[in-house]
C-alpha cells in the first residue's frame, strides 16, 4: 500500500457528518450498528453501499425510511460481493463513457457472517478473484441474528444457537469458527484485516485502508449481539474489548500477506501474562452459560486449547515468537 | 414500405445473431456465465471484448445468480446490462429474476431455451422460461434466428421505457435457433444505437419532493431494494402489474418503428396471425415451431381446408386482448406447449389461452399438445395430425382427449 496513511483526530470524526443515521431499528446495545456508523465515518468521498439481507439491512432500510445517507443497494442474502461488482463495473464504463463524473467512488459491500461465511461465500471468493474495487466488510455477530440465532460458520465452538442448543446430548455448536480471513488472505488479497469496536480508531483506520487499495479488500469486524448471546445490552463495547483482551478475536492486518498483529493484540504478544483467560470473556454471555457447568469443563477447556492454538498459530504468521 | 433501411446479410447462428445484437446496443455491462446452448452468446462477447469491438465492462461470474445479481446491481447503478443464460442456469437465477424485476432494472437477458433436469438433457424446450414466467420479466420468445437479433435490440428499448422499466427476456429455441446458421439481415451499429439511444434514467420523486434519477448516484443518495412489509409492499407489487400494462403498449409501438425501419415486423409485437382471419382450425405455439407449422397450414389450405396458426411472440405480459381477437372466428383451438406444468391439466400456454377465452363468444374447442421435451423432434407429419384431430373434434362437435402428447412412446 503506497498511500500516507490517514491522519484523522476524534473532533475530525465527531464533525464528519454520518451516513448511516441514527433513528433506525436496531435493538439496544447493537454492536454491528455502532460497526457501520464507525466504517462510514471512515469513507473519503462518493461512496455506493450495497448490503445482504439480515439485521442491518432490515433495520436501516424498512420503507419508506432509511437510514442511508449515501446510495445503497440490497438485493438478497448471498448477493453483497456480486452486487459490488456490478456496481463497480458500471461504474468504471459510464466513466469511461463519460454518462458520469469522473470523480473516483468507492464502493463497500456489507454482510454479516451468514452472508459472508455461509451463502455468500462464493460470490465473494469469484468478486475477489476478478479484482474488483471494493471493500467488503463482514461484521461478524456470529450467528444469523435476523431469522432468530441460528448457527453460522462464524458461530465459535461451544455456543448456544437455536439451531445448535446446549442440549442434555448436544453442549452448543460441536463445530469450530470457520478461518475466514485467512480464506482471503489465501486468495492473495492486498488487504485483509480483523478489527473490533472497541478500538475504533484502529477499525476506522482499517475502514480508510481498505478503500484505499485499488482492487477487493476485506475487513472482518467483531460485532457484539446482545440478543443473540444473551448479553448484558451494556456490554456490547467490553465484550469487543474482552474478545481482543483473551485472544478469541486477535486485531490483526495482513497487507499482501504479511501478517502483522495491530497494537492491542501486539501488546498481548509481548507481554503475555496481559492475556486473559477465555473464561473472562466467556462468562456474563448466556449463549456459553451451559460450558460453566461443571459436566462441560472439557468444552470450557477445549475452547481455550482451540483459542491458544490459533493465537499461537497467528503468532508464528506475524513471525512472533 | 418506401423508406426501409439498407441493410447487411450475414449468415448467423441464434446465438451469434444475439451476441451481435448485444454488441451493437453499446451495452455497458454483461455479466454472464457459461451454459449450453447458450455458450455461443457468452464466448462471441468475450472475443467482441478481446478484440476491443466493445465498450463493455465483461464479468465473467462465478455463477449465474451471482451474473443476475450484478448485471441488476450494474442496471440500478444507470449502466445498460446485458447477459444470457439457459435451463439451469436460468433455473439458479430463480431468487434473482424477482429482485431484478422488483427494483425495475431493464436488464435484457437472452435464454436459449433448453430442458431442465432431470434427466440431464441439453436440447431445446420452453421448461427453463415457462417456469420464471410470473417472476415479473417480459418474455418474448422468437420464432428464428432474424427474430432473435430484432428482439433484442427492441428489448432494450422496450424495458428501459420510463413507463415500463422492467426487465426483459427473450428466449430462442435451444439448437433449433441457437446453432442454426441462417441468413440474418443486420442494421449498422449507428443504426442500431440511434434507434435505441442512450440509456434514459427518469426521475423519480423524493421524501423531499424533490425530483431525482432512479439510480445509484452519489450526487443523489437513493436507498434501493428496501424492506417493504405489509404496509407498503403491496403497491410495489401493484406498480409491477401496471408496468406490465404498459409494456404491451410499448412492444406494439417499439415493433412499428422497427418495422417501419426495416421492414420486418412480427405481427402486432405481441401475436403473429398466420391465415386466421377466416380459419375455422388453428394452433397456437411460441417460437421455431412456427416456421414448420406456416408450411403445414400453406399445405392444407392448398387442400382447401380453413387452417390457421398463432404464435404467441410475447408471453409476457400475456396479450390477452390481442388473442381474443385473433381467435374470435376460430371454432377449434390446438395449444402447443413445449413444456410442462406437471399435475396441472396441461401445459401452461393451454392454461392462458383458455383462461382468455373462458368468455368469448363464440366458445371454441380447446385442446392440447405437449411435444418436443428435450429437444425430442416432431415432424411435419406428426405436425399435421394436431390439424386432422382438430377437424374430427369439429366433425364430431366434441373433444375426445383434450390434452395429448405429441410424439410420445406410450
Ligand atoms: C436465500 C436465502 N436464504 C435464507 C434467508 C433467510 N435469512 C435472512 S437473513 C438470514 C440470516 C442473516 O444472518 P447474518 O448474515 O449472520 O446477518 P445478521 O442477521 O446476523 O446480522 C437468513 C437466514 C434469505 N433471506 N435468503
Amino acid at each position: 500500500m503506497t498511500a500516507k496513511e490517514w491522519k484523522f483526530t476524534s473532533k475530525d470524526i465527531a464533525n464528519k457528518p454520518d451516513l448511516f443515521l441514527s433513528g433506525h431499528r436496531a435493538c439496544a446495545g447493537c454492536a454491528p450498528a455502532t460497526v457501520l456508523k464507525l466504517v462510514m465515518k471512515a469513507t473519503r468521498g462518493p461512496t455506493i453501499v450495497t448490503e445482504a439481507t439480515g439485521c442491518m439491512e432490515v433495520v436501516s432500510s424498512i420503507y419508506p425510511y432509511t437510514s442511508w445517507a449515501t446510495p445503497w443497494l440490497h438485493t438478497a442474502f448471498e448477493t453483497a460481493a456480486a452486487n459490488a461488482s456490478g456496481i463497480e463495473a458500471a461504474l468504471k464504463i459510464m466513466k469511461k463513457k463519460g454518462r458520469i463524473s469522473k470523480e473516483h467512488v468507492d464502493v463497500i459491500a456489507i454482510a454479516g457472517d451468514g452472508g459472508t461465511f455461509d451463502i455468500g461465500l462464493q460470490a465473494l471468493s469469484g468478486a475477489v478473484e476478478r479484482g474488483h474495487d471494493f471493500l467488503f466488510l463482514l461484521y461478524d455477530n456470529e450467528a444469523y441474528m435476523n431469522t432468530g440465532i441460528q448457527r453460522s460458520g462464524g458461530t465459535p465452538h461451544g455456543a448456544a444457537t437455536t439451531t445448535s442448543p446446549a442440549g442434555r446430548a448436544v453442549p452448543g455448536k460441536l463445530e469450530y469458527k470457520k478461518p475466514l480471513a485467512d480464506i482471503m488472505i489465501a486468495h492473495d488479497m492486498e488487504y485483509v484485516a480483523t478489527a473490533s469496536p472497541y478500538y475504533w480508531r484502529d477499525l476506522i483506520t482499517k475502514v480508510r485502508k481498505g478503500l484505499e487499495v485499488e482492487g477487493p479488500a476485506f475487513l472482518h469486524v467483531f460485532a457484539p449481539c446482545p440478543r443473540g448471546w444473551r448479553s448484558n445490552p451494556a456490554k456490547s463495547i467490553e465484550y469487543s474489548k474482552l474478545a481482543v483482551e483473551t485472544c478469541v478475536f486477535p486485531v490483526w492486518e495482513a497487507v499482501n500477506g504479511e501478517y502483522k498483529l495491530s497494537i492491542p493484540s501486539k501488546v498481548l504478544s509481548l507481554a503475555p501474562q496481559r492475556k486473559k483467560p477465555v473464561s473472562d470473556y466467556l462468562k456474563g454471555q448466556g449463549r456459553f452459560r451451559h460450558m460453566f457447568k461443571p459436566e462441560n469443563k472439557a468444552l470450557l477447556e477445549e475452547v481455550q486449547r482451540i483459542t491458544d492454538k490459533r493465537w499461537q498459530k497467528l503468532l508464528k504468521k506475524c513471525n512472533l515468537p | 414500405m418506401a423508406n426501409i433501411i439498407k441493410q447487411k446479410m450475414m449468415a448467423l447462428a441464434g446465438d451469434q445473431a444475439v451476441a451481435y445484437a448485444a454488441k451493437q446496443s453499446d451495452v455497458d455491462v454483461v455479466a454472464a456465465y457459461p451454459i449450453t446452448p447458450q455458450t455461443i452468446i457468452v464466448e462471441k462477447f468475450s472475443e467482441y471484448v478481446a478484440n476491443g469491438e466493445v465498450e463493455t465492462e465483461f464479468v465473467c461470474t462465478e455463477s449465474e445468480h451471482s451474473a443476475m445479481s450484478a448485471s441488476l446491481a450494474a442496471s440500478v447503478t444507470g449502466a445498460r446490462a446485458f447477459t444470457a443464460t439457459a435451463s439451469a442456469g436460468l433455473a439458479l437465477m430463480h431468487e434473482m429474476l424477482f429482485v431484478t424485476s422488483g427494483c425495475r432494472a431493464p436488464v435484457v437477458m437472452a435464454i436459449a431455451n433448453r430442458a431442465l433436469s432431470a434427466p440431464l438433457n441439453i436440447h431445446g424446450d420452453h421448461s427453463d422460461s415457462m417456469a420464471q414466467r410470473d417472476s415479473g420479466w417480459i418474455q418474448m420468445y422468437a420464432e428464428n434466428s432474424q427474430e432473435a437479433y430484432d428482439s433484442i435490440i427492441q428489448a432494450f428499448k422496450i424495458g428501459e421505457d420510463s413507463n415500463v422499466l422492467l426487465p426483459v427476456m427473450v428466449g430462442l429455441d435451444g439448437f433449433t435457433l441457437s446453432h442454426t446458421l441462417e441468413n440474418v439481415e443486420t442494421l449498422s451499429d449507428e443504426v442500431v444505437q440511434q434507434f435505441i439511444g442512450i440509456r434514459k434514467i427518469p426521475n423519480v420523486l423524493t421524501h423531499e419532493d424533490k425530483q431525482s434519477p432512479f439510480r445509484l448516484d452519489p450526487k443523489n443518495p437513493m436507498t434501493m431494494g428496501p424492506i417493504a412489509l405489509q404496509n407498503y409492499y403491496f403497491e410495489f407489487k401493484r406498480q409491477q402489474e401496471e408496468a406490465m400494462k404498459n409494456a404491451l403498449e410499448a412492444i406494439q409501438d417499439v415493433n412499428k418503428n422497427y418495422g417501419d425501419l426495416t421492414g420486418r415486423k412480427y405481427g402486432n409485437g405481441l401475436v403473429d396471425a398466420y391465415n386466421l382471419k377466416d380459419a375455422e382450425v388453428a394452433a397456437i405455439c411460441l417460437g421455431s415451431t412456427a416456421g414448420t407449422m406456416k408450411t403445414i397450414v400453406d399445405k392444407l389450405r392448398k387442400e382447401g381446408i380453413k387452417a390457421g396458426l398463432l404464435r404467441i411472440r410475447t408471453f409476457r405480459p400475456f396479450p390477452s386482448k390481442a388473442i381474443k381477437s385473433a381467435l374470435r372466428n376460430v371454432k377449434a383451438i390446438a395449444v402447443m406447449d413445449k413444456s410442462m406444468s406437471f399435475g396441472g391439466n396441461g401445459g401452461p400456454a393451454y392454461h392462458e389461452i383458455r383462461h382468455v377465452l373462458y368468455d368469448s363468444e363464440s366458445k371454441p374447442f380447446i385442446v392440447n399438445y405437449i411435444y418436443g421435451l428435450g429437444g425430442r423432434d416432431t415432424s411435419p407429419t406428426q405436425l399435421r395430425t394436431i390439424y386432422d384431430d382438430l377437424q374430427q373434434i369439429l366433425k364430431n362437435q366434441t373433444i375426445e382427449e383434450p390434452i395429448k402428447y405429441l410424439g410420445l412412446r406410450e
